[in-house]
């Protein structure tokens, strides 16, 4: 991703003068190309973790409002699945293109409901998010069914047919990026969509349907929020969906599953990881461009503040190069700038919630107890002014053994784990001794080394020589207990439909069995 | 039987409205992303304990569970289960009283 930032001034917060951002006091459903109000007329509180001050109220729906957007789902799914693939990317297309005029916008509102800095929403995360709709705008007009000759006089013609109506629960860590990765080839494969937004960011995708209201068409994609407990369960567990896909932590991701089973349904789950990302000695036989995206590629455990599920949260570093790697890379980790996420020089924001810092300070605790050295941070810094009781971390490198719980858990905070190791082999060894396998970055000039330890780590995506990149094709998924099911790439629209085989015969004899 | 687990007197309290509400509970220790490492209280029916995973003991009448690769990972810890402000993500009851359950931990015997 590039980060290319050239406003100087912060931008104004949401509804502030002069913010790129209006703002309502309050925020319905968006239901069947409607703003509904929830039928139970509850309404939540929404905070900005840079403050901790409310700044509008959304939505706090109940079960039933769930079953309203499955009824305008339903309704739409057979005119929507029966478009054209051409019709269907066009309406892809459109999105991308008002997200594109609104991009500065969005970023505004993403960074400041999540509390990520608006260089990474500008940088990345809209960008991404747009080009993801433009990737599977193109993938579906390229897709084809195929032919079987099973004999010369019969032929097995596969389709891919739409699902129907799927439901799709989204984390807070991408609010707008994670929905474009599930919107995205659910309606380019034809199917409708009911979406839950995660509680702490349930606003940002709601500024995203204002602007894609009028090119979508109704009840293709419909957004309800409120608490997982209530909402997030009565879709998941609902009949009335054909899949459902799920980011978020372990118990869910069974519970999800769960209930796939129970209704007969598939279901995709996204559940985290704990990656390595490891530095071979030969990083430092030059010091050039390579050895400084190196560093940058250590430093980016604290991208999104470290709320990202392929996080690089443990640094494995070859011992030989330890000392001189880790004090330039500590020397980059001292300069990262905290502070308001809507100014472009800053680098790092606030958590997104209370729960999340709370739970950062509680690892770092037992990591000091468990004996792990503090090499940087540690503690929730002062802040001043209007954002002293946001909910700041500061960058932090504890150094340890990976049979510490701070190497074994995933912490989803600027909490880097960091130890050392011998030779290759031991590289390996410690990478795969985790319960999770989803991303893991390697590090080496000698490319037959990467390609080695590429393809001998268990985990879904191995990044060489970089790290964090996000592109549209892509595949991405876990391994071990990081989840089932992938996101990106192509071979989404094969999760995103089914396969109908018309099996035909232009044989007129019968079988003659009876 | 001694347990592994035991809860602050806010916890004990919140079980009590929610079983009042939902019906007898269950907590599962949690891993992995966004909420991960959270506990996650659920109706005792939604989310049976499968094999491999541990019962800690039980906080109130709610039984405790912790998935058995992940007890080994964090050497069998002791934990204490708190309350504190905010909802969390997940499908956990606790979501809908804008709160969420936090664990204290220490390294087991």
């Amino acid at each position: 991703m590039a980060i290319a930032v050239d406003t100087p001034t912060v931008f104004a917060a949401p509804g502030q003068p002069g913010s790129l951002v209006e703002l309502k006091s309050r925020y319905d459903n968006f239901i069947g190309g409607e703003w509904v109000a929830p039928v139970g007329g509850a309404y939540r509180e929404n905070l900005s973790p840079a403050t901790a001050e409310p700044f509008c109220e959304v939505a706090d729906s109940t079960p039933a409002d769930i079953e309203l957007a499955l009824d305008a789902a339903h309704a739409a799914k057979d005119a929507w699945g029966r478009r054209s693939p051409a019709e269907r990317a066009a309406v892809l297309d459109a999105i991308a293109d008002a997200m594109q005029e609104n991009l500065e916008m969005l970023a505004v509102a993403e960074s400041w409901e999540n509390g990520k800095p608006v260089r990474e929403t500008l940088g990345a995360d809209l960008p991404l998010a747009i080009d993801h709709f433009r990737y599977f705008a193109g993938a579906v007009r390229a897709e084809e069914g195929s032919i079987s000759e099973i004999d010369e006089q019969t032929y097995a013609y596969h389709f891919r047919e739409p699902l129907g109506v799927v439901g799709q629960i989204i984390p807070f860590n991408f609010p707008l990026l994670m929905a474009a990765w599930k919107i995205a080839p659910a309606l380019a494969g034809g199917n409708c969509t009911v979406i839950k937004p995660a509680s702490p960011t349930p606003w940002s995708l709601l500024k995203l349907a204002e602007v894609i209201e009028d090119v979508v068409p109704p009840g293709v994609l419909n957004i309800v929020n409120g608490s997982g407990a209530e909402v997030g369960r009565a879709l998941g567990s609902s009949k009335r969906i054909a899949k459902i896909a799920f980011t978020g932590e372990t118990v869910t991701g069974r519970l999800i599953m769960g209930y796939a089973a129970q209704n007969l349904i598939p279901s995709t789950t996204e559940l985290g990881g704990k990656s390595p990302n490891i530095f071979f000695e030969d990083m430092l036989d030059a010091d050039d461009e390579l050895l400084d995206k190196a560093i940058e590629g250590l430093v980016l455990y604290a991208f999104n503040k470290g709320e990202v599920c392929t996080c690089p949260s443990r640094a494995l570093i070859q011992e030989s190069i330890y000392e001189e790697f880790m004090g330039r890379a500590l020397e980059r980790i001292r300069a990262i700038s905290q502070g308001n996420p809507l100014d472009p020089s800053t680098q790092i924001g606030p958590q997104v919630s209370r729960a999340q810092l709370e739970k950062i300070e509680s690892y770092v605790q037992i990591g000091l107890d468990e004996g792990a050295e503090l090499l940087i941070g540690g503690h929730a810094p002062v802040m001043e002014g209007e954002l002293a009781d946001g909910y700041y971390f500061e960058p932090t490198v504890l150094k340890g053994e990976n049979s510490m719980r701070v190497f074994q858990e995933e912490i989803f905070g600027p909490v880097l784990a960091v130890t050392t190791f011998r030779d290759e082999q031991e590289a390996l060894e410690i990478a795969n001794d985790t319960m999770y396998g989803l991303g893991a970055g390697v590090w080496t000039r000698d490319g037959s080394r990467a390609f080695r330890m590429g393809r001998a780590i268990q985990a879904g995506r191995v990044w060489t020589n970089c790290y964090h990149l996000y592109p549209a094709g892509a595949a991405f998924g876990g391994y071990k207990s990081s989840g089932v099911g992938r996101e990106n790439h192509r071979m989404m629209l094969d999760h995103y439909t089914q396969t109908k085989c018309l099996l035909v015969s232009y044989d007129p004899k019968p079988l003659g069995f009876f | 039987m001694p347990g592994r687990v035991s809860a602050t007197p806010p916890v004990l309290e919140l079980l009590e409205r929610l079983g009042a509400r939902y019906g007898p509970l269950v907590i599962h220790q949690s891993g992995g992303c966004c909420d991960g490492s959270s506990p996650i209280c659920l109706p005792a029916g939604e989310l049976p304990p499968g094999p491999a995973d541990v019962l800690l003991g039980t906080v109130g009448d709610t039984p405790v569970y912790i998935d058995g690769d992940q007890d080994e990972r964090w050497k069998r810890p002791e934990l204490v289960i708190g309350l504190s402000h905010g909802a969390a993500m997940g499908f956990s009851l606790e979501g809908v009283e804008e709160m969420h359950l936090v664990v204290h931990s220490t390294e087991g015997r």
